[in-house]
């Protein structure tokens, strides 16, 4: 008559599954729509979860449609974690191989957009390096410098228009999106994420400066439609630049 | 790290959960709000507009830490990461309060983000008492354990709840936190008494009292079924049991909780205010 843990987490996540006997109602008779209230309380409260961290995808591919997703990632992704927060950590790779959803191939991109202006909204606090610092560096120095980049920074380069296609869903009046290659940049100047499109060069120089790269290092990577002159405009403005050294 | 909070206990007068939606109107005019509670897993991210909302609260607030992620009733060990990032939130904030849930949450390593039940008895009993001994060890601080919400009742267990919670308190040294809705709604759901309830609760081990709205449901036999759903208003009858806790434990601690379709200020405001007639009768 014991009921296990195990027992309870096999039939709460499987609707189709008997209740576990041990478990019963005030006159001693099987609780079986009273399991349900545990059924339906996790899988509303993870469904409710992921749409809480997923508004571009679901607006996508609309309500109902997520809600079945839900359904499916949450069975298949428990949360490891407490931190509901950052629930959804696999999303992109589960919505990349959810054959339902190959009509829209961009959407696992646009899911890692989402992930990481969650990520950029709960990262930890930083001071920006002062504007004038990176110009008082001497000319022949500046190639070797490296520059320490805020934790809320991170990149995304995809081969869809993902600036565009967030920028479509989330602003009034942004231009629609046209079907090229593109990449952005997650920053966090105050407390509220922003994305900036760069290009994939940008996006390479960036990630090698965040791995501790110099400058000139992080230039090496990048091909030819690098403008680092921007790209570090970019970087500055939005207080990504915590330290050079 | 600085320690913000000069806020050693929560007075027994109204407190309630805190939303971010309603940081500018509670820093304007609380009302009668003296204390607030915080969703301890909502503030382990490493920085941003939640941590500093948290820290101007705390400067001004006494404010409870409730935990809904430990699974201190679960069958296996306690999460050493997640313990780890519950004493880092402590040692910074240095809350008024510590509490937590005599459910479970996490099995074989998934969280399952619901209090999920447990069976009383002398094997859960000893598993339970030992969670809590390791919880206020790592903390260095005694914690509260909440009474949850049952929907059903387990064959193999040979303690009343209120028994086991008694038998915690005396093995552990921990407080109660009593929830008054949870107390009316596993007493309407299990058909027993919720004043025996509270008439065989130990109230001198109380800390803070809760209040929140259920759902109203039946079961296939026609049974009522109450759902623990924190989004709506508290009913008459919990607020007619809550007269009756206070007239035996005298004024606690009491948050109103609202977690789901979280209301404007002014009607949360209202329940807290509701609170403080409960705390003071005229």
């Amino acid at each position: 008559m014991t009921v296990s843990q195990s027992d309870f987490t096999a039939s709460m996540l499987d609707p189709a599954a008997s209740v576990p006997s041990g478990l019963q109602n005030p006159d001693g008779a099987a609780a079986s729509k009273r399991f349900n209230v545990y059924r339906n309380n996790v899988a509303v409260s993870l469904s409710d979860a992921l749409e809480t961290a997923f508004p571009v995808v679901r607006k996508l591919v609309g309500d109902q449609f997520f809600r079945a997703m839900a359904g499916v990632y949450l069975r298949k992704h428990p949360p490891k974690s407490p931190l509901m927060m950052f629930y959804g950590a696999a999303m992109p790779q589960f919505l990349s191989r959810f054959e339902p959803a190959k009509s829209v191939p961009y959407l696992p991109d646009i899911a890692k957009v989402e992930l990481a202006l969650r990520h950029a909204y709960h990262a930890a606090d930083t001071k920006p390096l002062d504007a004038n610092a990176l110009a008082a560096v001497a000319p022949d120095a500046l190639m070797r410098t490296r520059l320490k980049i805020a934790p809320a920074i991170q990149t995304i380069t995809s081969p869809y228009p993902i600036h565009a296609i967030y920028r479509a869903n989330t602003v009034a009046d942004a231009s629609k999106p046209i079907m090229q290659p593109e990449a952005l940049v997650v920053t966090r100047a105050g407390f509220d994420p922003e994305i900036h499109l760069i290009n994939a060069a940008a996006a390479s120089c960036i990630d090698a400066l965040a791995q501790g790269q110099s400058l000139g290092e992080a230039m090496a990577v990048a091909d030819d439609t690098l403008d680092l002159g921007a790209t570090l405009g970019v970087l500055l403005a939005q207080g990504a630049v915590t330290e050079i050294y | 790290m600085l320690d913000v909070s000069n806020h050693t206990s929560l007075p027994p007068r109204p407190g309630v959960g805190y939303k971010p939606q309603h940081y500018n109107d509670i820093m304007r005019d609380p009302g009668p709000v003296a204390w607030l509670e915080i969703h301890a897993e909502n503030y382990m991210g490493d920085g941003g507009r939640p941590i500093s909302q948290l820290r101007h609260l705390a400067e001004r607030f006494p404010v409870s830490v409730h935990g809904v992620g430990l699974s201190i009733g679960g069958e296996g060990t306690l999460d050493p990461d997640h313990l780890a990032r519950l004493k880092h939130l402590v040692g910074w904030l240095n809350p008024a309060s510590f509490s937590e849930h005599l459910a479970w949450s996490t099995h074989d390593s998934h969280f399952y983000n619901d209090l999920l039940p447990l069976p009383y008895n002398a094997a859960t009993l000893a598993r339970v008492a030992a969670h809590i001994n390791q919880v206020q060890d790592t903390l260095g601080r005694r914690m509260l354990l909440e009474n949850p919400s049952s929907y059903l009742a387990f064959a193999e267990s040979s303690m009343s709840e209120t028994d086991f919670l008694r038998e915690l308190v005396q093995r552990t040294g921990c407080g109660l936190l009593l929830d008054v809705n949870n107390v009316f709604v596993s007493a309407t759901n299990l058909k027993t008494s919720p004043q025996a309830y509270i008439d065989d609760f130990p109230l001198d081990a109380v800390g803070e009292i809760h209040l929140g709205g259920h759902d109203e449901d039946e079961d296939e036999t026609g049974a009522t079924l109450l759902i623990d759903s924190h989004g709506k208003p508290v009913v008459d009858p919990v607020w007619a049991l809550l007269d009756y806790t206070l007239a035996k434990s005298g004024p606690k601690p009491l948050l109103i909780e609202w977690d789901t379709d979280v209301p404007e200020w002014p009607i949360l405001c209202a329940e807290t205010e509701r609170a403080a007639m409960a705390l003071a009768p005229a």
